[in-house]
């Protein structure tokens, strides 16, 4: 049973949040995306990563956080998946934190139905909590989410 | 097992009639043994298979040492003889296990199917291919033998080589030229050009044997770099329309012109002739057709046809479904079919060829078609369609009813086909590859199934288009043509039926799309524009219009694929990178078509309709023009047949002979007054100084029914009761709560047309 794990953290609304570092591709600044037209909000758009086309997810949609000011232009958490590399859109980043495995805790009540689903759990860090995300799940929208109108 | 049994059988045959004793006495034990287990009497396990093994083994040695010194070889086999004449007399068994049965079977076909073909001259005439048996290696052809070449080239004779062969057996070590020679029956110049055929096709053979095996990864990794530089090359030459030095447009055109080459030659490396999976269905039509009791022959044409391999293995299950449908369904029974006055052997064809950037592959039977009545009967038991739909269906709208999810017109669903599954499925793998699935078919002669698919997948020509701000991309294979309508064109251009814009081309009315509502992005101004742009497309054989912002160029583009996320959104095939480096979406004309219910999933024709009907949702509600004509009351026509409804001054009718007419739309048009046409009366001084027309159109001919009023438009539930010997009539309904007349139009033309003996020029 490992004592600490690594992770990457980010920030989206004030909640600090972080995944596991190795799922983590690159962190890149702004990019121009692509809007996809009938896709779900939670589609930020594309982007051209290098000659391959990456789906951006914005993250504060996906957790039913408020919306990004205007003026704020989010940053790109490239993460590895199954199907290729998806890219999360957060606020700031963070630094990569390591942290011991004893300060783990299931997620806490306080977080809202959906927040829930996709947080694995938290760390008790000295002054603030990290939020750990679920990678796979967060980029998993399911039928409804997934688009507007289907086949 | 029968099949194994019959090679070893023929083998035995023909050895002991070239005097191979050895090779006939193995070969003899091994049949025996066979014909035990083919009828069962004995099991098969895996002694009994390492036998069998060894004993195919046995006879492919015998056979290469015969080919090269035209003797069996040193080798007695009397152990093999042995072991295959105990196993023989082992006890005959209860039942055989399928299972093991079959899979014994399936490693002795495997290693059969390497073996030489026997030395029988089954395809050959019979004296001349004897000595030496016609070499079998797995590539190229077989090497022609001496005698064959001089036969052909005439300077020996049949009866020359016979003797000659004969010495042979006999034991004369010399080849067959020498012997020839010493007989006086060829020149040793034949001999020595015959020689010179020889070589020539052995390093002809060779030439094409030197093939190379390359991991299928590989070639894929390949294929997305070349990508990958089409996009980087499309990127430079975007540089070089603003540079001026000369050397540096050169360099770029220099490798514009090799990455060309490059694309089309590593395309090249995955294309397969289809005949590699075309090879399997002789025999699973022949199996097939066995065992459904009927005779079939299955001919093919375009084996050469080559395709991407992942085309090829995307087509391998849905052609097979095809082809077991044509026999299990098409093709009738050899009885019914001399009743019907056909040969009793059924045919199919199919064949394979490259037309118009797409590949086509068509299966043609000529069994007893697809029963229209039969069709409508199935799907309405399953709830597919409805009655009225039904009804309304043209024969080409029925047949294609066998595409619908859960359909099957077996009565049984037999292990080969009819399971309600197949034909749907075949459809959506085909589409799926981007490929189209068209059938016609004619009861009692034959059916044909046609199926396209784009050569080339990952990089397509397409047409780049703006549209809200956005740009997209259209695959040129739907795009049929452009249309720029300015000013007024651009404002009268689009015209309304019901609600559902649609543009006249060339006298066909065009359903009209907008791509930005479609995509629901903002519509910056509508109406006021002062240019269209129509994109004319073409999806599953409906042609559409779409209407765009603007119109860039013609570009090559990489397809790549959309992540999981956004697969399931119909509109879009998948997005590529421009030469800006910018991300496009390419649009699925198809799914765009479906999506603005310009091609509805169901096939209903009515356009008016709008979503209601199209959306699978069966309802009965047909949307009717209602009007009156004469003091008889109420009539009705389907307003899908409703081009316009006009109102025109009394004044406004000129004649052409008898026949009155009114000029529209730079037509002259016929008016038809339904009131003297249907019921004989002549009109009362009119009560105003216009008349109702309604507009009916077909193939862009006009024609104008002159109607006393027009009531209202209903969306309504009807069924129609059927009267006989009304012309001009289909029957009566209750609408509205009131009974009314359905006009039957083409009834009421022809009615006019009888009566004033005119034609509609």
């Amino acid at each position: 049973m490992k004592q600490t794990s690594q992770y990457c953290t980010f920030y989206l609304d004030g909640l600090f949040f972080g995944v596991e570092v190795m799922q983590v591709q690159e962190v890149i600044r702004y990019q121009e995306t692509t809007r996809v037209p009938l896709a779900s909000a939670v589609v930020g758009g594309l982007i051209n990563l290098r000659g391959q086309i990456v789906t951006a997810l914005d993250l504060r949609r996906r957790l039913n956080l408020k919306e990004r000011e205007k003026d704020r232009f989010p940053m790109n958490v490239v993460v590895r998946t199954d199907d290729g590399a998806v890219s999360l859109l957060v606020d700031e980043i963070g630094d990569v934190l390591e942290v011991k495995e004893e300060h783990f805790e299931r997620p806490p009540e306080t977080l809202k139905g959906l927040a829930r689903d996709l947080i694995e759990g938290v760390y008790k860090l000295p002054d603030r909590l990290l939020l750990i995300l679920d990678t796979h799940k967060a980029c998993t929208l399911d039928a409804e989410s997934a688009a507007v109108l289907k086949k | 097992m029968s099949s194994i049994f019959r090679t070893i059988h023929t083998i035995k045959g023909t050895s002991g009639f070239f005097g191979f004793h050895k090779l006939e006495s193995v070969a003899h034990v091994g049949e025996n043994l066979l014909s035990r287990l083919r009828d069962g009497e004995l099991v098969i396990n895996p002694e009994i298979a390492s036998a069998l093994l060894a004993l195919v083994d046995a006879i492919r040695k015998m056979l290469a040492a015969v080919e090269q010194t035209s003797q069996e070889g040193p080798e007695e086999y009397k152990e093999l003889c042995a072991t295959l004449t105990r196993l023989n007399e082992g006890k005959p068994a209860a039942k055989a296990p399928e299972a093991l049965a079959v899979q014994a079977e399936k490693s002795l076909e495997a290693g059969n199917e390497a073996a030489p073909p026997p030395p029988v001259p089954a395809t050959t005439p019979a004296p001349v291919a004897a000595v030496p048996p016609p070499a079998a290696p797995v590539q190229g052809a077989p090497k022609p033998s001496m005698g064959e070449i001089l036969v052909q080239k005439g300077v020996a004779k049949q009866e020359h080589i016979e003797d000659a062969v004969q010495k042979q057996a006999a034991g004369d070590p010399r080849h067959i030229g020498e012997i020839l020679i010493e007989q006086g029956a060829v020149r040793s110049e034949d001999v020595k050009e015959a020689l010179q055929v020889q070589q020539e096709h052995v390093r002809a053979s060779a030439v094409s044997e030197s093939n190379i095996r390359v991991d299928v990864q590989l070639l894929d990794k390949l294929m997305n770099l070349v990508g990958e530089l089409v996009l980087a090359r499309n990127q430079i030459l975007q540089f070089t329309a603003t540079q001026e030095d000369s050397s540096f447009v050169a360099a770029s055109q220099r490798l514009n012109l090799v990455t060309t080459e490059l694309q089309e030659g590593v395309m090249k490396t995955r294309m397969q002739p289809i005949g590699n999976i075309w090879n399997k269905f002789p025999r699973v039509v022949r199996d097939l057709a066995a065992m459904c009791g009927k005779q079939v022959e299955l001919e093919m044409e375009g084996k050469e046809t080559e395709l991407d391999k992942t085309i090829i293995e995307a087509i391998k299950d849905p052609l097979t479904h095809v082809l077991r449908n044509c026999v299990d369904h098409g093709i009738e029974s050899p009885e019914a079919r001399i009743k019907k006055g056909k040969p009793a052997m059924g045919r199919v064809l199919m064949r394979a060829f490259h037309e118009g950037g797409q590949v086509n592959i068509e299966i043609i039977d000529d069994g007893g078609g697809i029963d229209t009545d039969k069709v409508k009967k199935k799907a309405l038991l399953r709830g597919l369609i409805t009655a009225d739909q039904s009804e309304g269906m043209s024969h080409r709208e029925a047949v294609n009813l066998i595409f619908l999810p859960g359909f099957s017109t077996a009565e049984k669903v037999t292990n080969v086909s009819g399971r309600g599954v197949g034909m749907d499925v075949v459809k959506t793998n085909i589409e799926r590859i981007g490929g189209t699935v068209d059938i016609l078919t004619a009861l009692g002669e034959g059916t044909t199934l046609k199926i396209k698919i784009p050569l080339t997948l990952a990089i397509i020509p397409a047409l780049i288009v703006t549209s809200g701000g956005e740009r997209f991309a259209i695959p040129q294979v739907s795009l049929l043509e452009l249309v720029r309508l300015e000013g007024e064109a651009a404002r009268k251009g689009i015209e309304k039926i019901h609600g559902a814009p649609v543009y006249r081309l060339r006298g066909n009315l065009l359903p009209v799309v907008y791509l930005n509502q479609q995509l629901q992005m903002d519509t910056a101004t509508v109406g006021a524009e002062k240019v269209l742009n129509i994109v004319v497309l073409r999806a599953d054989d409906r042609q559409f219009g779409m209407v765009v912002d603007g119109i860039n160029d013609t570009e090559e583009i990489v397809v790549k694929p959309l992540g999981k996320q956004l697969k399931s959104i119909s509109v879009f095939a998948g997005a590529t990178i421009m030469g800006d480096g910018k991300v496009a979406l390419i649009l699925d004309v198809l799914g765009l078509a479906q999506h603005a219910h310009v091609v509805s999933a169901t096939r209903d024709r009515n356009l008016a309709e709008g979503s209601k009907a199209s959306s699978g949702n069966v309802e009965d509600r047909q949307t009717m023009l209602v009007f009156s004509a004469g003091a008889h009351g109420r009539m009705a026509i389907q307003l899908a047949q409703v081009a316009r409804l006009e109102e025109f001054r009394h004044d406004a009718v000129e004649h052409t002979g008898a026949q009155e007419v009114v000029q529209y739309r730079g037509q002259i048009m016929p008016l038809v007054r339904l009131r003297e046409v249907l019921f004989g009366t002549e009109e009362a001084a009119p009560a105003s100084d216009t008349m109702q027309i309604v507009v009916y159109s077909n193939n862009g001919r006009f024609v104008g029914l002159v109607v006393d009023q027009i009531c209202d438009i209903v969306h309504e539930a009807i069924t129609i009761k059927h009267n006989e010997g009304r012309a001009g009539m289909l029957g009566s309904a209750v609408i509205q709560g009131r009974v009314t007349e359905m006009l039957d139009v083409e009834g009421a033309i022809k009615l006019a047309q009888s009566r004033k003996e005119l034609a509609l020029a």
